[in-house]
């Protein structure tokens, strides 16, 4: 702001400009007419109305589609199957975000907990080999996992620097459709203003002749286990 | 060499004159065959899965006329939420202001690299040159947006900016500017040489520019739709994050992104979801950047605002359906354009936002035949061939206007001129085709008209006409069915 001695303006600010122009520009809507007067129709689903086994299916389905890896397991065999995925993966290095359930821990690995009063280094989480997290919602239509950075989740950078991400997703975290998902995190973002990221399949590019490559920047193998 | 684009000083190229040059490039017109085929085949699966699309694709279009109607409440709104959340918001009335108010954010951190994730906004800018001249590098994190980088090339496709370049010329760039050795030309190689050279300035970088897909006034959430992790990495790992976005990204609220995040994936890259979207609001105590700068920047989009026709281009999500689905696009490719947005869009877009009467941006509402294609795809319901004719007539009044007698006696205006009022009368309109059928009998050879004379050859240079047929419908319906 550029203002004469005398106090009196002579520039107007880029904000003063920017909104006299968008209020010139829309001088043909009349001045009592309120944002919400012009309609928006919203004629289209908000609901699954599937029963929850068909959802959870079509979570998995969809899922695996986008080249996640995908196994349905029971509450009781759920410890075994992480530490077998692990095993698979040759994972020596784990990382392991704030408030993970316990007994999900496997043993045998060396573990990297990351806290608030302890945050790993960014060098310490890019030359770790996995991260295992929970979620906070999947979306069946979409075969999408959310991340809100809540419990079991952590902070953004745990599930990006790490080459393969473990993800626990629970039968009832599952929703049928996108509108779902957005009003039950709601709270999340409006209440607290955590980041939220969707995560569709491993990091892909097409960029070359369009071929499909998998892994570019994020965690290059995307499994995810579903307990019921 | 970087070609003059529209938003450069100085003249730009026309549409013919550039789309000459792009024919006549039998590599790209392969590549865009084959990837605008693809795309087009997979997003009408993609979009054939939606029993409420057209439901979707109305929400979207009102959500937006709402925005435009009454963008400075939510602006002054967003600017709020942003701020509440701990965020700083900027105002830039053109792309100079923009770049220096970036600029200055990077300076005050005493960073002399940035990482970038794609952002057409800041192709608009030419944010990149700007930083160059303060001793800033810029680094484009995006595979394709890396790959022009380093070939010091422009954009040919809002989504996929290499689609010119082949496998073997990738090679060849990386292997000379990122001193990779053995190096194959798989994909697959390509990417993982990327990957690591990348890494390391993710890692390093102490500040990240980004563009945005979406903001929200309710909540100050801004929302960035990818692929490759890229843009999750230069959100997330740097201290301090900019974002420059256009005044038209604003949506209304959290909730309306249930119409917005089903409408771009499926229309862009035809997947149900794209592999990752960033949400953030603000700035998170322990989690990301420690500063979040908003760059609310105007540019032309307020000239774009005041046409109450024109308007409807600012709805657009910048999701490359209609690039395509083009049959002048699938030909020319992007470069044609001159044009950091080509397509169908660019050419409704691009005139509007430099305004008219340089010579390049007003050729583009020409580089279509109208077929309408653009408006079917389109996830928010921008009448483009509306808006093109729209504009072709302002491109006419303006040559008009500006010209003397010499522009006013010009061919095409006395023939249009011709044309409307024959056109408006019924009885000049049947006069004119009893002339035309005596009129062609020399040109019209066996069912078609392969030339035409004089000044009229240009049309029938590259195409062929159907003759005026020996009856018209009305005088078969006055003559089996009685008068008119």
């Amino acid at each position: 702001m550029v203002e004469a001695e005398q106090g009196i303006r002579l520039v107007a600010t880029a904000k003063e400009t920017i909104l006299w122009r968008i209020r010139h520009a829309t001088r043909d809507v009349p001045e009592e007419e309120r944002p919400e007067a012009v309609a928006v129709e919203r004629a289209y689903r908000k609901e699954d109305r599937a029963d929850r086994g068909e959802i959870v299916a079509r979570f998995a389905e969809r899922a695996a589609e986008y080249e996640a890896e995908v196994h349905r397991v029971g509450p009781a065999e759920l410890p075994r199957a992480i530490e077998e995925a692990l095993r698979r993966r040759g994972v020596r290095r784990l990382v392991i975000p704030p408030y993970l359930p316990r007994e999900w821990i496997p043993e045998g690995v060396e573990t990297l907990h990351d806290a608030a009063r302890s945050r790993l280094t960014n060098q310490e989480l890019d030359e770790s080999d996995a991260v295992l997290t929970g979620c906070a919602l999947g979306i069946a239509q979409t075969g999408t996992i959310v991340l809100d950075a809540g419990r079991a989740q952590g902070r953004r950078a745990l599930t990006l620097l790490p080459d393969y991400h473990l993800c626990i997703v629970r039968e009832r975290q599952i929703v049928g459709l996108v509108p779902e998902s957005f009003a039950s995190l709601e709270r999340a973002v409006k209440g607290e203003g955590r980041a939220v990221t969707f995560v569709s399949g491993p990091s892909a590019t097409s960029d070359i002749e369009l071929d499909r490559v998998e892994g570019v920047h994020g965690p290059r193998t995307l499994e995810v286990l579903i307990v019921g | 060499m970087k070609k003059s684009d529209a938003f450069s000083p100085g003249p730009t190229p026309t549409f013919e004159e550039s789309a000459k040059e792009s024919l006549s490039d039998s590599q790209l017109r392969r590549n865009l065959g084959k990837a605008t085929q693809t795309i087009r085949r997979k997003r009408a699966e993609a979009v054939g899965e939606m029993p409420d699309w057209e439901g979707l694709r109305e929400a979207g279009r009102a959500l937006k006329e709402r925005v435009m109607r009454h963008l400075d409440e939510y602006l002054l709104q967003l600017e709020e939420s942003v701020t509440r959340a701990g965020g700083k918001v900027h105002w830039a009335r053109d792309a100079e202001e923009a770049n220096r108010i970036i600029a200055g954010i990077v300076k005050d951190h005493g960073a002399e690299e940035v990482v970038k994730v794609k952002s057409i906004a800041t192709d608009e800018t030419k944010l990149n040159e700007h930083l160059e001249r303060e001793g800033i590098r810029a680094f484009e994190t995006d595979l394709a947006e890396l790959i022009i980088q380093l070939a010091g090339e422009t954009s040919s496709h809002i989504l996929v900016p290499a689609i010119h370049k082949n496998r073997a010329e990738i090679r060849e760039l990386f292997m000379e500017r990122l001193g990779a050795q053995n190096l194959s030309d798989s994909p697959s190689d390509l990417t993982e040489t990327a990957r690591l050279y990348l890494r390391e300035k993710f890692l390093a970088a102490r500040v990240g520019i980004s563009g945005a897909n979406f903001a929200v006034a309710e909540t100050g959430t801004v929302c960035v739709v990818e692929s490759e992790g890229n843009g999750r990495m230069c959100t997330t790992l740097p201290p301090v994050l900019v974002t420059l976005m256009g005044i038209e990204k604003v949506i209304p609220a959290w909730r309306d992104f249930e119409v917005f995040m089903q409408l771009l994936p499926r229309s862009s890259t035809a997947e149900r979801m794209n592999p990752y979207t960033s949400f953030w609001t603000g700035v998170s105590e322990g989690d990301g950047p420690r500063e979040f700068h908003l760059v609310l920047m105007d540019n032309g989009r307020t000239d774009v605002l005041a046409d109450e026709i024109g308007r409807q281009t600012l709805n657009c999500i910048r999701c490359s359906a209609c690039l395509n689905v083009c049959p002048v696009y699938e030909r020319t490719g992007g470069h044609a354009y001159n044009s950091v947005y080509p397509g169908p869009i660019g050419a409704i877009l691009t005139p509007q936002l430099v305004g008219i009467g340089d010579p390049g941006p007003d050729s583009l509402p020409y580089a279509s035949s109208l077929c309408g294609a653009c408006y079917q795809v389109c996830p928010v319901k921008i009448n483009i061939p509306e808006v093109l004719v729209h504009l072709r007539g302002k491109v006419t009044r303006h040559k008009q206007d500006r010209g003397g007698p010499r522009q006013k006696l010009d061919p095409e205006n006395v023939a249009m001129q011709t044309v409307a009022r024959v056109f408006s009368d019924p009885q000049l309109y049947e006069k004119a085709q009893r002339l035309a059928r005596v009129g062609q009998w020399p040109f019209a050879r066996g069912g078609s008209i392969g030339r035409l004379p004089g000044r009229l050859a240009g049309w029938t240079a590259v195409r062929d006409l159907k003759p005026v047929p020996q009856q018209s419908f009305r005088e078969w319906w006055r003559q089996n069915r009685g008068s008119v």
